[in-house]
């Protein structure tokens, strides 16, 4: 990606799942941004990117939700969105959902402003954080579309190696996918099982007591396995988890 | 069956044609770029084929018949056919009466040859025209004289490499040689003796084709 | 092929019940990832010669008719005769047809994906011809009498103890020895027997050059070559893609297919065969055929973004990289290509109607585009077949086969809750303060919660807490 310099307004997208399951890790973001000297614009009319109607075959409703976003962001600052899926839907998918339409160049300008959060705090913000937590063991969870639509590969990580009381081991598997798949976890619940059963068993060989992560599709899932099964280890947002460890909780 | 040639032919034509594709260009040089210094080429190609069992001999023009005969003769190999009418062959055969592994002329169909071929000629003897650096692989060139089934047939397959027709890749060999200009009826690259890894994942050696695979390395 | 529509879903439940398979694919899975690393560690490497790779398949794509035609001709010049099928049918009596002129009893055969489609082996066997696969892998599943699950490793589904006990079922004078050299031994001499006796070879082709008329085959084992060159007659069947424009277009793609396959640099044989025996060689077959099958390929082709499908060069690394193959294996899909890109390829080839279910068989996750040699967007083509099971465009196979009205109805209110910033609020009100009284039963929460918590409803939404908090809206 290319940095850009450093703005002083940029927009927040929160993303469906995170307004309705984990608002307090969106939240978090926002305050984050805020940390860094920054004014954060969000916009009451957004709703969702139109990923899930995208990839279940229904175009036009996709259509229909993502233009209902693309007035939110007037100008050119940047996008700033919580979640690489949702962020890899805006900036990759859009240009081609919106092909061929009227409203074409704007979503692709749109589509071109967008960032994923970790993404934005270590590219353009270069955050340097300080770990006011007590010690911790964690490990990260990287979402498919975080790494593969997005490129977001080393920067969460890079994030959770500047706190210093916070031990990251690595998953075995880090690359493979939980088995959320938006519809595909209810489609095919045996096979998700299967997933996000070796997923966890993963994350429990790491004895981390946190799985971190920037997806809140993936966190559902994975948080909700390790609850169902009585696990030690619990799901967190990384937005909640870097804020809390800057305020010492 | 032309009707169905045609059909399928026009079809892809008028689709083609409605939706032409302009292919980005082939740019070559990320294989032109593996090159290995000339005295690095041998070790790379015997390290790579090592590693895939394949055992090396080391002669000079001078002596390889003996080295070969040595070689069969410690084995215990009994019998090589070999193409009798290559220089090679004529080579070979030269001085070999002391020797306990009985040369086998290829010099009929193979139709001729079957039972002998394939249940008790132990070893085959082939020229190869070079081999490349990049994977560890011969060039195999059979001719009228010199027949594929030698290669290919009997347990033990004998190769011999010129050392001073090393080549980096599978391309710059290609084209040093002209291949497109006149392919013969097979070519091969061999990287190794016959191997599977079907049962499990677990390598095993000569499935198929030969069981052993010995470059005789002839040095200038 | 049957007329019913396999169950996916069924198929895979009963895999993820068999923990010895669930292991064995895990295990074999993990292992090819990581030799396929191996291979690739140079990125620039990498990122180049895959380039190129794509540009000589797309370059190929871009002039196919005009190359199929060449490769009639420099085959024809060359003495090998080219046969064209529109279906399996009329390939499977092409073959037929030489197999009676030459009167065959037996037939050989190397790996070939192409007559797995055509279900060749049944048509021969129904026909009084005695077929054997010779691949070892093949050969395995052909005793067991099951299909491949792996496009390069048929019997990948299998470990050494349940093959010594097929060996010893099948096999006189087998031991029962749990040996991988000991059973390779074995199956080496039952095949040599064969191939000598054999009166037809038959093959695959990896990639045939218009250029020079020649067919590539790549193999470790030397079956291939002991089906193209011992006995008298060879028959190659070829996917109309599968050719390329010149003969150095060879070298990019072999140089990517084993790497990505098997994490091995090459393969043990490169075979490059242009034409039959010449007056005067000593072997190799008197009469060689080529069939070029159409299957539904033409159709894929006429799509320009489904026409992406037709780069494949078949190495099987989207499988290895599919965490639902991985999962499931091979035979959940009940196809002769499974994994993405059987998901992408089957319903194409046979239809939405019977496999509408193959591309929702996927979470997307992107896994198998990132290793993908030939740069084929399997998930973009996925998404597309997903569009076409239930809002047709003419262009795929029983397309709309897949639609719903319930379905389009909940897609629409969903659009309509979403596209409208006050029927969102409302919504995701209603949801914040009396979703979490949803019972478990309901449809999809149910399986949901097989093995999660339900997701829970937070109080306050995000759009409440930054109002509350005095982030600006604009």
């Amino acid at each position: 990606m290319s940095a850009i310099p450093k703005p002083t307004r940029v927009y927040y997208f929160g993303t469906c799942l995170v307004d309705l399951f984990f608002p307090d890790a969106g939240m978090a973001g926002i305050e984050l941004l805020q940390s860094q000297g920054l004014t954060v614009v969000f916009p009451q009319g957004q709703s969702c990117c139109g990923q899930p109607a995208y990839n279940s075959g229904y175009r036009a409703d996709a259509l229909k939700v993502a233009r209902a976003q693309l007035d939110l962001f007037p100008g050119d600052d940047p996008i700033v969105v919580p979640s690489g899926s949702c962020a890899g839907m805006m900036k990759k998918h859009w240009p081609d959902l919106f092909h061929g339409e009227p409203d074409e160049a704007k979503a692709v300008q749109v589509a071109a402003r967008v960032w994923e959060l970790t993404q934005f705090l270590v590219h353009v913000l270069d955050v340097q954080l300080t770990d006011k937590g007590e010690p911790v063991r964690v490990t990260w969870h990287a979402s498919c579309h975080a790494q593969r639509e997005m490129g977001v590969v080393e920067e969460p990580k890079a994030l959770l190696r500047q706190l210093a009381n916070v031990e990251l081991v690595e998953l075995k598997r880090e690359k493979e996918c939980c088995g959320f798949g938006g519809t595909f976890a209810v489609r095919h619940p045996e096979i998700s099982a299967a997933m996000v059963g070796d997923k966890v068993a993963d994350i429990e060989d790491t004895g981390a007591a946190r799985v971190v992560s920037g997806d809140c599709g993936c966190l559902l899932n994975i948080g909700g396995s390790l609850e169902a099964g009585a696990k030690a280890a619990r799901g967190q947002h990384i937005a909640q988890f870097l804020k809390e460890r800057i305020h010492g909780r | 069956m032309s009707e169905t040639r045609n059909s399928i032919l026009t079809k892809l034509r008028k689709t083609r044609d409605a939706h032409p594709l302009t292919p980005p260009a082939s740019d070559f040089a990320p294989i032109e770029a593996k090159q290995w210094a000339e005295e690095e080429r041998l070790p790379r190609i015997r390290r790579l084929m090592e590693a895939v069992h394949t055992e090396f001999l080391d002669a000079t023009e001078a002596d390889w018949p003996a080295v070969l005969r040595e070689f069969l003769a410690h084995e215990g190999v009994g019998s090589l056919i070999y193409a009798p009418a290559t220089d090679t062959g004529k080579r070979l055969v030269e001085g070999w009466d002391a020797s306990s592994t009985a040369l086998i002329p290829y010099d009929r169909p193979l139709e001729d040859l079957k039972p002998r071929l394939f249940d008790t000629i132990e070893a085959g003897l082939t020229t190869t025209r070079g081999a490349i650096a990049e994977t560890g692989s011969l060039i195999l060139w059979p001719t009228a004289e010199e027949p594929r089934t030698l290669s290919l047939v009997p347990h033990i397959h004998i190769a011999l490499l010129r050392a001073d027709a090393l080549y980096d890749t599978f391309l710059q060999a290609m084209r040093d040689q002209g291949w497109a200009q006149a392919m013969p009826t097979n070519v091969l690259l061999v990287s190794g003796p016959s191997k599977t890894a079907d049962i499990e994942q677990t390598l095993a050696y000569g499935v198929h084709g030969p069981k052993r695979l010995v470059v005789l390395v002839v040095h200038p | 092929m049957d007329g019913n529509a396999p169950d996916f879903a069924a198929a895979s439940r009963a895999a993820l019940a068999d923990p010895q398979l669930r292991g064995n694919f895990r295990r074999a899975m993990d292992g090819l990832m990581s030799k396929r690393a191996a291979q690739f560690s140079d990125a620039g490497e990498w990122h180049g010669v895959r380039a190129l790779a794509a540009s000589v398949r797309l370059r190929a794509l871009s002039k196919l008719p005009e190359l199929l035609e060449t490769l009639e001709e420099t085959c024809t010049r060359n003495g090998i005769t080219v046969h064209w099928a529109a279906t399996t049918d009329e390939a499977n009596a092409i073959a037929l047809d030489i197999l009676h002129k030459t009167n065959a009893k037996l037939v050989v055969k190397g790996k070939s994906m192409v007559t797995e489609e055509m279900h060749l082996n049944a048509v021969l066997e129904k026909n009084g011809i005695e077929v054997l696969e010779s691949d070892l892998g093949e050969y395995i599943v052909q005793l067991d009498g099951t299909m491949p699950s792996h496009i390069i490793m048929p019997a990948i589904h299998l470990n050494t103890k349940q093959i010594a006990h097929l060996f010893k079922r099948k096999i006189k004078d087998a031991e029962s020895r749990e040996d991988a050299a000991y059973l390779t031994d074995l199956a080496r001499r039952v095949l040599r027997a064969k191939f000598q006796a054999a009166d037809v070879g038959m093959s695959g082709v990896n990639a045939a050059v218009a250029e020079t008329g020649t067919l590539c085959l790549i193999e470790n084992e030397g079956n291939g070559r002991m089906c193209t060159t011992v006995p008298p007659v060879h028959i190659a069947f070829m996917g109309l893609e599968k050719v390329v424009e010149k003969l150095e277009d060879v070298p990019p793609v072999i140089s990517l297919l084993p790497r990505s396959a098997t994490g091995q640099p090459i393969t043990t044989y490169v075979n490059m065969i242009s034409g039959p025996r010449k007056p005067g060689e000593k072997d190799g077959p008197r009469e060689v055929h080529l069939i070029i099958l159409d299957n539904g390929r033409s159709s894929i082709y006429a799509d320009p973004e489904l026409r992406d499908t037709l780069r494949c060069i078949r190495c099987g690394a989207c499988m290895n990289h599919c965490p639902v193959y991985t999962k499931v294996g091979g035979h959940a899909y009940e196809a002769p290509y499974p994994g993405p890109i059987g998901k992408i390829l089957v319903p194409q080839i046979e239809g939405l109607e019977k496999r509408g279910a193959m591309p929702h068989a996927c979470t997307m996750c992107n896994a198998c585009v990132e290793i993908c040699p030939v740069k084929i967007p399997i998930v973009e083509i996925m998404g597309r077949l997903r569009v076409e099971a239930v809002k047709p465009s003419g262009a795929v196979k029983d397309g709309g086969a897949k639609a719903s009205r319930t379905e389009a109805m909940v897609w629409s209110g969903w659009a309509a809750m979403n596209a409208s910033p006050t029927a969102y609020r409302v919504a995701t009100l209603a949801m914040s303060k009396l979703g979490n009284a949803a019972p478990s039963s309901l449809p999809m929460l149910k399986e949901w919660t097989n093995v999660r918590t339900k997701p829970r409803f937070a109080s306050r939404t995000l759009h409440d807490l930054a109002r509350a908090k005095g982030v600006p809206d604009v």
